[in-house]
Order: C-alpha cells, then structure tokens, then sequence
C-alpha cells in the first residue's frame, strides 16, 4: 500500500468512515462469535452450567476425531492437486500473448464466480454410473460394469479441485508476473537447464504466491459443504456436515457451538502455519 | 552436441507444463460445458452423450414456481446485501486504505476475516444471536448474515483501487483551491469506480450463491435459490436442475463479460 505520510491530511478520510461498518462487524460478526465460544464452554443446551464437556466430548470420541482428520486430509489432498494443476497454467500464462492471457484468465475466472450448486450438478453429470467417464470407458470396452466414482474420495478431491482451482491460480499467476524474466535467462545461460532453473529458481521465488493460494485453496476445500455433500453423499461425513447435523437435525447447540470452535481452531492453525512459511518465503526469496 | 542436448531437455520441460496447463484449463472448463450440453436432452437422464436435444425442461423451468420463488428471494437478498456492502464498505476502505495507522491494519483484518473463517460456523453463530435477541429468522437476517460475508469483496477491492490512486492528484487539486468534497466528487469517485464496481459485482455474486449462511438464516418462507437447488438434487436428480443450471452458467457468462468491459475484471484479480 503507497501510504504518503506527507500528503496524509489530503488523501485520506479519517477513521470515522470506518465506525459504521467496524460497529455492524462488532454487533453482527465478533458478538455471534463470542456467543458461539460462550455456548460451546456450556454442559447442557439450555447454558446453564459451565464446563468443558463438549470439547472432552469430541476430543474422546473416536468418530468426531475422524471426521475432523477425514476433513483435514480431504483439504490437503484438494490443496495439493490444485498446486500440481494450477501453476502450469501461471507458468503457461506468462509465456502467451495478451490475447490468449485474458482468454486464460477467464477460463480460471468463470468458476469462481459460477454457483457452487452448479459447477458441483456438473460433477455428478460425469462421475454418475451413465456419466461421461463410465460412457466413455464402456463404449472403448475397458469396463463391464459402470465403475463407481460418485460418493468416492476419489471423486469429492477432482471435484472440490476444479471448484476451487481459481483460488490457487490467480495468486500464483500474480506471483509469476512479479518474478524478474532476467533471472530465467541467466540461470539458463550460467548453464543451468530447464528443469534445474525451475525447480531452483522459479519455484522458489514464486513461493508467496504458493503460499497464498495454498491457504485459500485449503481454507475454502475443508469448509465447501455442498459439494462435500452432493458428491460424498451419505456414507462420507466432514466437519460442515457433522456441525450442519448436529445443529439443525438433533438441535444439539452446544456441542455444534463446540465443533464450530475447533473448526475455526483448525482452520486458524493452518492459516497461521501457511502465514508464517510465507513471511520465512520472502526472506528467502528476497523480493 | 551439447546445444542439441540442452534444446531438447528445455522442450521437454515446456512440453510437461503446456500438457499439464492444458489438461488443467480443460477441466476447468469441461463441467459447465457438459451441464449446458446435458441441460438440452430429449430425455429423462442425465446420459452424456444426450439421446436427442430439445428444449423440453427449459420449458419445464418456465413452470417451476418453487424455483421461481427461491430465485426472487436471493435475487432480492442479493441486491440488498450487495447495497448494504458497498454503503458500509467503501466508507470504511476511505478510512483505512492510505493510513498507516496499527487501528487501520487492524480494522482491515478483522474485515477481510469473514473470507477465511468457516462461514457454516458464523451462520449457526448469528442464528443463535438472532434467536437470543428475538428476531425470527426472514429477508432480514438474511441479508444481515450475507453482508458480513459479502464486505470483504466491496472493501478489498475499493482499497485496492485507492492503493493505486496518485497523491499528486488529489494534491494538485487541493492546491487549486477545490474542496475536499468536491475533489472527492470529481476525482477520487471517477477514478475509484470501476473497483467498486467490480468489489460490488463479485459481493452481488457470493450473495447469490450463498449457501452456509442461508442454510441457517432462512426457514419455507425464505427459501433461497442455491439451497433449494441443493435439497431437489439430494432428493433426486432432476433435469430441470439442468435447465435451470444452463440458465445460471449462461447468465453469469454474460455478466462477466459485461463487467470485464465495465471494469477491468480479470486485470483487478491478478494485481
């Protein structure tokens, strides 16, 4: 941010501007919060007595545990095959013309700005027993039998990957564009080939931009609840089912109020460990 | 030798990453080509290839007046967050877009959170605060619990225009003896707008498509698009979702066509 200190008095607003909107977040974002934390440190519904006991609850029961690890991995196997698959594009981004870059870039943009219910409808049209791939595969005689893709893990990590592939793109192609072309050259003709000046240059000045579209990708992959659900179906349940359930079928307040908390805790964790790799990246990096 | 050598090990190299690129940018692209595809069957399935093509469930669409309904209903919630968004959100991106004040970096975090804490657990969260208080949930609380969400977008993108406005500007006509009103009226207002615009647009965007917060703020009366969508296709799968999905993939191609003209939209997301 090009903050001029000197010129402040002529080019910024004071704080004021800000009371409204920081008085809607306190009264309708913190105080809920808040709420939540006070529920969820409750034995019984009605929040009468204190206590630990829905987080001794979920922390001793084997299947609330696994749901979250089920969540956590889901995540990390999402962030992953999105980073295999997006930073080629960045990469490929870089190297075209001004036409096809905005072609490019409104092929990564469209889904992200197309309804989650659609894009995930879109997954069940081709993972489904007469789905294309099972279409395909049995009209090449490779199959009998319709294989099963849909309600697999299989099919919730492709799904949530192209859902939220743009999140990990867009930063990347931001990182790849900061990156001096020079510094390709030089490598290059210091001796170094392709592959080497990738992995040892390229990659590692890009790492913010990793970095960032790591922690979006991840944070968004373990909270989507439709396309978890429409695409696990009933037999995979993840962290926004398990509090969606509890909340709203069983009514049980408190202990959903307890899985929201460790929710958030886990997501928080995770944005602060992708935090601080990035501020460690760019002293390396050296931007 | 060693030149032959090297070509062939960078081709090799540029030829990984185009395939790769390639595959990728295909599977982003390919669902909604197949659910347009799907969405004009002659049929009773969701078979791809379709049997034959007609128009038979977008005109089934046209008499699905649950989905009709579901559809105002977000339509109107969206434009209210989306106006509530920018009137609270760009006031307060005036205020903490060029201050290097702690309180100004704190404000934008506490802004900007809504984007990366579960928003299942902030929409169960504002159902009990709503509830505690006595407020029934309705239009209301909807676009209450969307804006929180939908802010982030509006104050990002306006701080982000301002980041890039010039000081000399707006020095220049102080210096000529223009208010500060009025210079904000006929320079930083002109100059800002297309990020507005565009925070305005993406915000109207995740309004529509909202489901965690919906899931909890709404109730029969209330029912909101994206939700009902997802509760006809767990029960079965109807192609008139299709259509319907056909509508949605073609609309928000046209928006965004229209905003990419009106604001520069792919440029603002990869600066």
């Amino acid at each position: 941010m090009g903050a001029a200190p000197a010129s402040r008095d002529v080019t910024s607003y004071g704080m004021g501007l800000a009371v409204p909107l920081a008085l809607f977040f306190l009264v309708f974002f913190v105080a809920p919060l808040l709420q939540l934390l006070w529920l969820s440190l409750h034995n019984d519904t009605a929040g009468l007595h204190w206590g630990l006991g829905q987080y001794l609850h979920f922390l001793t029961d084997p299947f609330s545990l696994s749901v979250l690890g089920s969540t956590l991995l889901l995540g990390a196997e999402v962030t992953a095959v999105c980073l295999v698959l997006g930073f080629p594009i960045a990469w490929l981004y870089q190297r075209v013309g001004p036409k096809l870059q905005t072609v490019i870039i409104l092929i990564v943009l469209l889904p992200l700005l197309t309804s989650v219910v659609v894009r995930t409808f879109a997954w069940i049209v081709i993972l489904g027993r007469q789905g294309i791939i099972n279409a395909t595969l049995q009209s090449l005689g490779m199959i009998d039998t319709p294989l099963k893709l849909l309600y697999t893990q299989f099919g919730v990590v492709i799904a949530l990957a192209q859902v939220q592939m743009p999140l990990m793109t867009l930063p990347l192609i931001t990182a790849l564009g900061r990156i001096d072309p020079n510094l390709d050259d030089a490598s290059c003709s210091l001796g170094a080939g392709s592959w080497r000046t990738f992995f040892r240059v390229v990659l590692p000045l890009s790492l913010p931009g990793i970095i960032a579209g790591c922690t979006l990708t991840y944070a968004a992959a373990i909270t989507a609840f439709i396309t978890q659900s429409l695409i696990g179906g009933g037999q995979m349940l993840f962290m926004p089912m398990y509090l969606y359930q509890q909340a709203s079928t069983l009514q049980n307040w408190p202990f959903a109020s307890a899985i929201s908390i460790i929710f958030l805790l886990a997501v928080l964790a995770v944005v602060s460990v992708f935090t601080t790799l990035g501020r460690l990246s760019r002293g390396y990096g050296g931007a | 030798m060693a030149g032959r050598k090297r070509t062939l090990e960078s081709f090799s190299f540029e030829l990984v990453m185009t395939v790769i690129a390639v595959i990728a940018l295909v599977i982003i692209i390919a669902p909604s080509l197949v659910v347009l595809i799907v969405s004009f069957t002659s049929g009773f399935s969701l078979r791809f290839p379709p049997p034959g093509y007609s128009l038979r469930w977008y005109a089934e669409l046209w008499n699905a007046w649950q989905l009709h309904f579901a559809a105002k209903n977000s339509l109107i919630v969206a434009l209210w967050a989306t106006g509530l968004s920018v009137v609270l959100g760009v006031a307060a991106a005036l205020a903490i877009a060029r201050s290097p004040t702690l309180s100004a970096r704190l404000l934008d975090s506490l802004f900007m959170s809504p984007l990366v804490l579960p928003a299942l657990a902030f929409g169960l969260a504002a159902l009990m605060l709503f509830s505690l208080v006595g407020l029934p949930v309705s239009p209301l609380t909807l676009v209450i619990g969307h804006t929180v969400v939908c802010v982030p977008y509006v104050v990002r993108n306006t701080v982000a225009a301002l980041a890039q406005l010039e000081p000399t500007l707006l020095e220049s006509s102080a210096v000529l003896g223009a208010s500060r009103l009025y210079t904000f009226r006929r320079i930083v207002l002109p100059l800002i707008r297309p990020g507005i615009i565009a925070g305005a647009f993406i915000a109207f965007m995740s309004s529509f498509d909202n489901v965690p917060v919906s899931l909890f703020l709404r109730d029969a009366a209330t029912d909101m698009l994206p939700i009902r969508m997802w509760q006809d296709l767990e029960g079965k799968l109807d192609v008139t979702i299709a259509a319907l999905s056909g509508v949605l993939i073609i609309a928000t191609v046209a928006l965004v066509a229209v905003m990419e003209r009106v604001t520069g939209l792919s440029r603002r997301l990869t600066n």
